[in-house]
Order: C-alpha cells, then sequence, then structure tokens
C-alpha cells in the first residue's frame, strides 16, 4: 500500500503537507513507467526555478528517460520556495525511494487544502484499473 | 491488436509490451541501454513477425516490382535483396521495402505498420500485369540475431549448410531447427552482422527457445523494439515514419543507393518526381549530436540565429556514441559537418552539432 500520509495526482505526482509547505513528488509507478525498473534508463529531470508562480495543474517541469519525456504537474497552486538539486545529478534517487528522498519540490500554497486530490486508496484503484 | 507467435515467450520473459503498428511487441525486457550493448558486444534476439511479407509470383512479377518500387529489381542476382522504397507519383515513399529475387518469385518485407497500404497498392497497380500477389505475413515468424556472435550462434542449428557463404544482402534456404527448406538472409536493421530467418509460425517459440539456449554461452539475449530503434539511428538507418514519409522522399534523405534511373528499368512511380528532386534538391538529412542533458526527440525545432531551420526525425540516448543523437533535414547551406544549430525543448535551448550519418559502422 502506498503512503497514506500524503494525496496523489492520476497523473502520478503526490504532495505531501509539511508544515506551511507542500512537498511534491512522483509516485514509484510513475518512475517505472519511465524507466521499467532500470534506474540507469532515467536520463535528466528539469525542475523549475525557486520563486516561480505555479498555476494548479501547470506543468512544472519533465522527466526524461531513455524512450520518453513525462511532464511533471503540479497538484496545488503557489509558489516554489526549494528544489532538489541532489534529482538532477542522481536520478537514480527516484527509483530507489520517490516517496522520501526523491522529493522534487517544495511549495508554499496559497492554500493548504488538497481535497480536490486522491487519497491512497484512490490513488491505488486507479493503478490497479490501469494494470488491466 | 494483433499477437505474433511470440507473443507469450515474451511475457513470460517479463518483456514489458506496448502497441506497435497494430500489434502487442515487447519495447524491452530490462534496460533499453544493456540492450544496445548487449548487440554491438555479442548478439541480440528479436522477434520481427509483425513485419509485413508478401510472395509476388506470376510471369511479370519482375516488370511489376520494377514498376512499383525504386530499386532494378530486373538486375537483382538470384539469392540476393536490394533495398528500395514504393513511391508515389510526387516521389514520397508510402514505405521502404527489402526485394528478395527468389527462383520464380519476388518476395518483399515491408514494415509492419504500413503492411495493409502497401498491399491496397500493390494491388491497386497490379491490374496491368499478369501476376499474384500473396501475404504472407500471418503464416511465417520472423527472428533476428544481430550482433558479432550471430553466425557462431545460428550455426549451431542449421544442418549442411556453412552460413559462412551466406554473404551479406544475400539469402539462402537451410535445414533450421531440422526445418527444411528455411530462408536465412544475412540482413539487419542494427548495423552489425546478422542474420534473419523465416520460420512457419506454428514452429515459431520452438525455434526462439532453441535459439536462446544455443546462444547462452555467447550471452545471446532477447532484444525489444526501443533497442531496436536506437541500434538502427545509430547505424544511421531510416525509420518510415521518422526520417522518410509522405512528405520525405527518399532522395533527400541520402537513399539514392535504393533509388535506380537506370534507362534499363523503365519507368516506374515516382520516376520523373525523383529526378527531379535528384537535380535540384533543397535539404538534405543529416545526424546530430549533443553534449546536452536533453534527448533529441521527433518534432523538437531545430534554430539557427533564432530562426527555425528544421525539426528532429528521431532521437536517441547512445550508450555506443556515447551522447544523445538526433537526425533531422537541414537546409544544404547547414547540412555540413561541424555546423551548430540550437535544439528547442519549451522555450529551452541546447546546441546541437551536425554530423554525417552514420554515427557508427563497424567496418570503420
Amino acid at each position: 500500500m502506498r503512503p497514506d500520509d500524503r494525496k496523489y495526482m492520476e497523473s502520478h505526482e503526490w504532495a505531501k503537507l509539511d508544515g506551511e509547505t507542500v512537498l511534491i513528488g512522483i509516485t514509484d509507478f510513475a518512475v517505472d513507467e519511465l524507466s521499467n525498473g532500470n534506474e540507469g534508463d532515467l536520463v535528466y529531470c528539469d525542475l523549475p526555478e525557486v520563486g516561480r508562480q505555479l498555476e494548479q495543474g501547470e506543468t512544472f517541469g519533465e522527466i526524461e528517460s531513455v524512450k520518453a519525456v513525462s511532464d511533471l504537474n503540479t497538484p496545488v497552486l503557489g509558489e516554489v520556495v526549494e528544489v532538489n538539486n541532489e534529482i538532477e545529478e542522481h536520478l537514480e534517487i527516484l527509483a530507489q525511494d520517490p516517496w522520501r528522498k526523491g522529493w522534487l519540490i517544495r511549495v508554499k500554497p496559497a492554500s493548504k487544502n488538497l481535497d480536490h486530490l486522491l487519497d491512497a486508496e484512490a490513488y491505488e484503484a486507479l493503478i490497479a484499473a490501469k494494470a488491466q | 491488436m494483433q499477437e505474433t507467435p511470440l507473443h507469450d515467450a515474451h511475457a513470460r520473459l517479463g518483456a514489458k509490451l506496448i502497441e506497435f503498428g497494430g500489434w502487442h511487441m515487447p519495447v524491452q525486457y530490462g534496460s533499453i541501454l544493456a540492450e544496445v550493448r548487449c548487440v554491438r558486444e555479442r548478439s541480440g534476439l528479436f522477434d520481427l513477425s509483425h513485419m509485413g511479407r508478401f510472395r509476388i509470383t506470376g510471369a511479370e512479377a519482375v516488370a511489376f516490382v520494377d514498376r512499383v518500387a525504386t530499386c532494378f529489381c530486373a538486375k537483382i542476382p538470384r539469392h540476393a535483396i536490394r533495398y528500395g522504397l514504393l513511391c508515389r507519383e510526387d516521389g514520397n515513399p508510402i514505405d521502404d521495402v527489402l526485394v528478395y529475387r527468389d527462383e520464380g518469385a519476388i518476395f518483399i518485407v515491408v514494415n509492419a505498420a504500413n503492411t495493409q497500404a502497401d498491399l491496397d497498392w500493390l494491388r491497386r497497380h497490379a491490374s496491368d500485369f499478369d501476376i499474384t500477389i500473396e501475404d504472407q505475413t500471418r503464416e511465417l515468424a520472423m527472428l533476428a540475431l544481430q550482433g558479432p556472435a550471430s553466425q557462431a550462434i545460428l550455426q549451431k542449428l542449421v544442418e549442411g549448410r556453412d552460413l559462412a557463404e551466406i554473404g551479406y544482402y544475400k539469402f539462402d534456404f537451410g535445414r533450421v531447427c531440422e526445418l527444411d527448406g528455411v530462408r536465412i538472409s544475412r540482413t539487419g536493421y542494427t548495423g552489425e552482422d546478422g542474420f534473419e530467418v523465416y520460420i512457419p509460425a506454428d514452429e515459431a517459440e520452438r525455434v526462439w527457445n532453441a535459439l536462446l539456449v544455443a546462444g547462452k554461452a555467447e550471452g545471446l539475449a532477447p532484444i525489444g523494439l526501443a533497442a531496436r530503434d536506437t541500434l538502427r539511428l545509430e547505424a544511421g538507418m531510416p525509420l518510415y515514419g521518422h526520417e522518410i514519409d509522405a512528405e520525405h522522399n527518399p532522395i533527400e534523405a541520402g537513399l539514392g543507393f535504393g533509388v535506380s534511373f537506370k534507362e534499363e528499368k523503365g519507368d516506374w512511380i515516382g520516376r520523373e518526381a525523383l529526378a527531379a528532386i535528384k537535380a535540384h534538391p533543397s535539404r538534405k538529412l543529416v545526424g546530430i549530436t549533443t553534449d546536452g542533458k536533453r534527448v533529441p526527440r521527433q518534432g523538437y525545432s531545430l534554430l539557427r540565429d533564432g530562426r527555425v531551420v528544421g525539426h528532429v526525425c528521431s532521437g536517441a540516448v547512445s550508450p555506443t556514441v556515447g551522447k544523445h543523437i538526433g537526425s533531422a533535414y537541414l537546409p544544404l547551406e547547414l547540412a555540413r559537418p561541424g555546423e551548430t544549430v540550437d535544439m528547442d525543448i519549451r522555450g529551452k535551448l541546447q546546441t546541437c552539432t551536425v554530423v554525417d550519418l552514420p554515427f557508427y559502422s563497424r567496418t570503420r
């Protein structure tokens, strides 16, 4: 069961309240779709600058694997206050630990209400439906 | 979606299967980059049963092919193979093909995605000719072994025939895995030495498994379509829908070796248009490499001094070249090794350098 301390998007990003800010990353499912379990097949991650204002649902970056590029979508409206610069040089972190060390950006949200996102159970159901 | 006779074998091997040209095909079994390296260093096994295969018989088979294809069919020696294209009157291709000169027949291998369109085109132009066109796609599986160890591996399963006697772009029929009359050609889409074999569909899985066992010592591994695409791009080979299509002709793609203007061949569909392009080409297909982190992808714009001068046709992470590579058409004055262009990825620019194709050649 995927962590229930956070919320999820249909496009496989996760959002976790952390004090006054929201940490954003991608799920193991997304990483697996991109790299098929081969961390060496992750090639690049494009993250925004600190200070960038994000609109809800906007693309805040891209993640690239050997075979494809995927958009990174923002689950909340707000300002980017921190970026995980370690990721760009160590993409394998996404394969090894997408939930903690693999966070991508930290956002100061306009609202801390994440009700519009999927809870862990709903996300699991979405994944299960995809597997069919 | 159609399934090849090896579908279950791929699933058992843990392949990630995707839709490709109307078929459920393995895109990768493990790491794409490792699969590319395996072919370059040892040997890889490919299921190509999705590709279309036609057999043309009848008194005018050769004349028919000389009318619809760009290569000079009448000049192909018995048991040899030539690359060519099926083009429209405007010189743009419907597909690129391999033409096999059998005894009393012509065998043509086409791209999976274009099989039906090719068949329709051939049938449309068949009425003036005394020929029969047979679609053999479903009855024959097609496997490829590509890489330096390929001959040694395949030879273990071939009786009474020394594979060294089958030269490049030649074929013969032999006894493979106790099956007689199996077509074996020294052809491929990777730039490595290798073979393609045509097996009756109901025997395909047995032969596939036998090859994996026979090739174990040499490090043979199954290879998916993602690695296949990288290998062919490294080898400078075109893929229909990328380097050639309804708007990109074989002359500007550098495929003139597959286009014959010899008088003896007679007139053929697209001859006049391609002759005109040959006299005055306006662009050229080139390779691009980049030291930057982003991978060239089909459709990305290429700029020079802020102006769009071309678009990426194909792109890949290349473990063989050691940088990211791509192909693109550029105006003639920019299509020279050493020229640079900027690749536009959502507004961010990355420098690319023009190089001649191919990026990799085993004979260099």
